[in-house]
């Protein structure tokens, strides 16, 4: 979707403040939202595309106004709202009224270095490798609705395929219930002209990493 | 209850609290539910504080400016590279490791979200996920770099990674020079979070003498 998350290339946000001896955390409770997120994660209560896909739904000033962990908290209330794993009822009552659904596991403390590695995202192709490094290719002109990992900026630009990542589980699917649909993932570079104008830094490159379904060839 | 570790926030009806009261809502209704468990929350949260941390992929980094047959195995393959090293927990099946050269200086971005080698870089800094570094880092990076005090040679390439899948980058940075004969672990002393990212670079070897 074409929202306020998609930031690539937005002027107006200001310099880059780094903070000095940032903390792991500013407030306890951002420790919890990224421990729970990994938790309900394990659990295999949401994929991490429906945890993106909820974030971009926020409405873009609640988005914009947030800090990164309350985006999290968000989400998840969304997540677990409408997935059904809780009533907003009960969020606001701050207690369970009903028992729990069944989750296919659970994150104990004996297992936490497994909610710690991320998982893998290959998955068997569904047919043959279409591009290969040094294709050329030119990106679609998409503006779906729902969740997408091809930016704004990089939307019809020519580039080269650079290298091939093997094929992965599809976000834009699975962040709308409809299965993995494995696509073949490549890095395409563009030259920063291609996606800048003829004023950009010509010493300049951008990658993205495209899904096949992105790409036509050029 | 791990609630009751929390710090409580005197300034009523604030923001801070406002979700501090819907956090703690959440964890009590899904560990009542039964889906988390709150001993578990707090080891992540442990993990975190104490054990993942930059310096994970400082170590690979010092080990590759010290061993060329290590470097070329984690430039082929860095997920493969970094597991051989076993003294960290599995960093999923898709890292890539690109290096900086007297040519070229990488810098990785997601746009999007906030993609970031967690495993070899620990958590994210708040910078990286912040609006001003999402939208500028793949428009104008020498202005980014700027803002963190690195001016780059004019005819130097900027390559920007932008994360759009679930492929992870690091960055090789250049070893510094007067480093010769120098052990791994006081390589890795040298090699900064920022120099991983790319907006960084590695110490001056004059300043860990």
């Amino acid at each position: 979707m074409d929202g306020v998350h998609d930031m690539g290339g937005m002027d107006g946000f200001g310099k880059v403040e780094a903070e000095q001896n940032e903390p792991p955390f500013h407030a306890p409770w951002e420790g919890r939202v990224l421990a729970m997120q990994r938790a309900m994660g394990y659990a295999g209560a949401w994929h991490i595309d429906h945890s993106r896909f909820a974030q971009e739904k926020l409405p873009p000033l609640s988005y914009l106004g947030s800090s990164y962990y309350q985006r999290w908290m968000l989400a998840m209330e969304k997540n677990v709202t409408e997935r059904g794993y809780a009533t907003p009822q009960e969020l606001k009552a701050g207690h369970a009224l009903t028992a729990g659904k069944n989750l296919p596991r659970k994150l104990t403390p004996d297992v936490v270095g497994a909610g710690l590695s991320r998982s893998s995202f290959y998955r068997p192709q569904q047919g043959p490798q279409k591009f290969k490094p040094g294709d050329k290719v030119r990106t679609k002109n998409i503006h779906p609705a729902t969740h997408t990992r091809l930016p704004r900026y990089a939307r019809d630009k020519v580039g080269v395929v650079e290298m091939c990542h093997g094929c992965h589980m599809y976000p834009d699917s699975v962040a709308t219930d409809q299965g993995d649909n494995p696509q073949w993932l490549y890095t395409v570079v563009f030259e920063s002209r291609e996606l800048w104008g003829p004023d950009a830094d010509p010493t300049l490159k951008i990658s993205i990493d495209a899904f096949e379904p992105y790409l036509d060839p050029a | 209850m791990a609630d009751h570790d929390h710090d409580h926030d005197h300034e009523h009806g604030s923001e801070l609290s406002e979700t501090q009261l819907r956090v703690r809502a959440l964890e009590t209704v899904l560990t009542e539910k039964g889906y988390i468990d709150p001993a578990a929350l707090d080891a992540i949260i442990e993990a975190y504080e104490t054990k993942v941390g930059p310096r994970n992929g400082a170590v690979v980094v010092a080990r590759a400016w010290a061993n060329p047959n290590f470097k070329k195995a984690l430039l082929e393959d860095a997920t493969k590279a970094v597991a051989s090293m076993g003294h960290m927990s599995r960093v999923g099946d898709h890292l890539v490791a690109v290096e900086n050269t007297p040519k070229r200086h990488n810098m990785i971005v997601c746009t999007l979200c906030s993609c970031y080698p967690w495993e070899v870089l620990g958590l994210p800094p708040v910078w990286y996920k912040s609006a001003p570094y999402r939208s500028r880092a793949v428009k104008d990076p020498r202005g980014v770099l700027n803002d963190f005090g690195i001016d780059l040679p004019k005819d130097t390439e900027v390559r920007v990674w932008d994360s759009t899948a679930e492929t992870r980058f690091i960055v090789l940075p250049m070893r510094p020079a007067g480093t010769e004969g120098w052990s791994e672990d006081k390589l890795a002393d040298l090699v900064t979070r920022d120099s991983m990212i790319g907006t960084g670079l590695p110490l001056d070897p004059r300043e860990v003498k």
